[in-house]
């Protein structure tokens, strides 16, 4: 008996410490199962600090509570408790307990997928974008903010800052010549539409809304005038 | 008593974070705030040096976190301050000894003891940044007037943004206004209109303040210092005060005549 709910619960070593991943079965019998492979193994889980890996279990609080008391009855700390459930995830974050264990968030680096790739497909960021941010799209990109420097933009179509473009932008990334990219304040440090790219190191700030497009082979940026 | 938790964090290293906390800590404690600072840097520590509290450490953070001790046995009391206290990182270990769970547990158990809890994060944005910001109510972030130390903070201030951390704003550290004027430095204004958020505070570069930080003695104890001014007035400010910002064209107005004196002009 005591080997069949031994089976239940899957316990490997992580760099932070143990991932405990719980199967299917009723919390009861994993909850049990998990205590009594502690109590077998009273000098493995010594000073141990456990991570639990509920999947899509919901654990209301007072379980959560108990687990972690006895838990630390025997000298193991529960660090985080992982679920795909926003309930138990908010639950653990109220016990103070981590949520996530050593995977980086994908807060940077952000792909944005769009399922029907009209022409006109534009997605609209109403924020300043940082140092350290890369945005791609697979149609345009419109900015109601800033881009720094640091920050990087890439888009299959045009990309429109309203706004002071101080990052990296490449319009037409996957080589569509119509592109353009236009901004308030035109300052890039990096600055490609579709094949070719244009050192604008030494560019001046005009103050005036200025749009870089290709003419030719190469690109050229040129004020923005209205009714052209 | 609830503490508000503020972490002092900067994403380049040595633009002076340690020495914002050490500074803002003894301001508000002088003011009669019970603080406590937390030094998050594990393994490289350096606020107890900046504190003068280095030969008074037993317990560190991570004893706290581990159960080797109490919260109250690793608090240490400041010399000066009576409600000052210090909770110093451990040398011997590195950031994946705590986790951010453990920093708002520990933070928690902070709230009812003080008025303010300042943390003190390491450079950089990896683990040891994650613990520091974790618990924290309001985030300053601290950079110099140069490019490099200002790109770092507007990728910090990103990462805030995206954690949504609201409560977030700028100390200008280390400004030199004869070399603004010369326009071999970035203004206020230039690191304001890059980083556009709320500035509580303009730091002018002052030996002094170096000085303090090797002798254990912060700046801020001493009125006629003119950094020590300015971290009192952050101090102020985050109590809530409105505190007009420093005149530092006043002390490059001296170094005018100094310098028509000396016929350079």
């Amino acid at each position: 008996m005591m080997n069949d709910l031994a089976s239940l619960v899957q316990i490997k070593g992580l760099r932070d410490g143990l991932l405990v991943s719980l199967s299917d079965a009723s919390w009861e019998d994993q909850h049990a199962a998990l205590l009594s492979q502690i109590d077998e193994k009273q000098s493995f889980f010594q000073g141990a600090r456990l991570a639990l890996d509920v999947g899509a279990q919901i654990l209301k609080v007072n379980e959560m509570v108990e687990l972690r008391d006895q838990l630390s009855e025997r000298n193991v700390s529960l660090w985080a408790v992982i679920g795909e459930s926003p309930t138990t995830e908010k639950t653990a974050q109220l016990l103070g307990l981590a949520t996530r264990i050593s995977k980086p968030r994908p807060e940077d680096g952000r792909r944005f997928e769009v399922q029907d790739l009209g022409e006109e497909t534009a997605l609209f960021l109403n924020k300043t974008i940082r140092s350290g941010a890369r945005i791609e799209f697979r149609g345009h990109i419109v900015v109601l903010g800033d881009v720094n420097p640091g920050a990087e933009i890439a888009a299959e179509g045009s990309i429109i800052i309203w706004g002071r473009l101080r990052g990296a932008v490449h319009a037409g990334s996957k080589g569509d010549e119509a592109a353009v990219v236009c901004a308030l304040d035109f300052a890039p440090i990096r600055l490609q539409v579709a094949a070719d790219a244009m050192n604008i190191q030494d560019k001046k700030e005009t103050g005036k809304p200025e749009m870089a497009f290709i003419r030719g082979e190469r690109v050229v940026i040129e004020p923005w005038q209205p009714g052209q | 008593m609830t503490a508000q938790v503020i972490t002092i964090s900067s994403g380049k290293g040595g633009v002076g974070k340690t020495t914002t906390v050490a500074n803002i800590a003894v301001a508000l404690a002088a003011d009669g705030a019970k603080v406590v600072c937390v030094d998050g840097d594990i393994g490289l520590r350096n606020l107890d040096v900046v504190m003068g509290l280095e030969n008074r450490i037993v317990y560190d953070i991570v004893d706290v976190i581990e159960g080797r001790c109490k919260l109250r046995q690793a608090m240490i009391r400041d010399k000066h301050f009576p409600e000052l206290y210090l909770i110093p990182a451990a040398q011997t270990r590195d950031k994946n000894s705590v986790s951010p769970s453990d920093m708002t547990r520990l933070c928690n158990e902070l709230r009812p003891e003080a008025d303010f809890v300042l943390i003190d994060s390491p450079a950089g944005i990896e683990r040891g940044f994650r613990n520091a910001i974790a618990p924290a109510d309001r985030v300053l972030v601290v950079t110099n007037p140069e490019v490099s130390a200002v790109r770092d903070a507007d990728r910090v201030v990103g990462i805030l943004e995206a954690e949504e951390k609201r409560s977030t704003a700028l100390i200008i550290n280390r400004l030199n206004p004869i070399l603004v004027k010369q326009h071999d430095m970035l203004s206020a204004e230039d690191v304001l209109d890059l980083l556009g958020i709320q500035l509580i505070g303009i730091v002018p570069e002052d030996e002094g303040v170096l000085v303090g930080s090797n002798r254990g003695v912060p700046v801020a104890q001493d009125a006629k210092s003119r950094a020590g001014q300015a971290f009192r007035n952050i101090a102020k400010r985050i109590r809530g005060d409105e505190v007009p910002f420093l005149d530092l064209e006043k002390q490059s107005g001296l170094w005018d005549r100094i310098q028509k004196m000396a016929g350079k002009k």
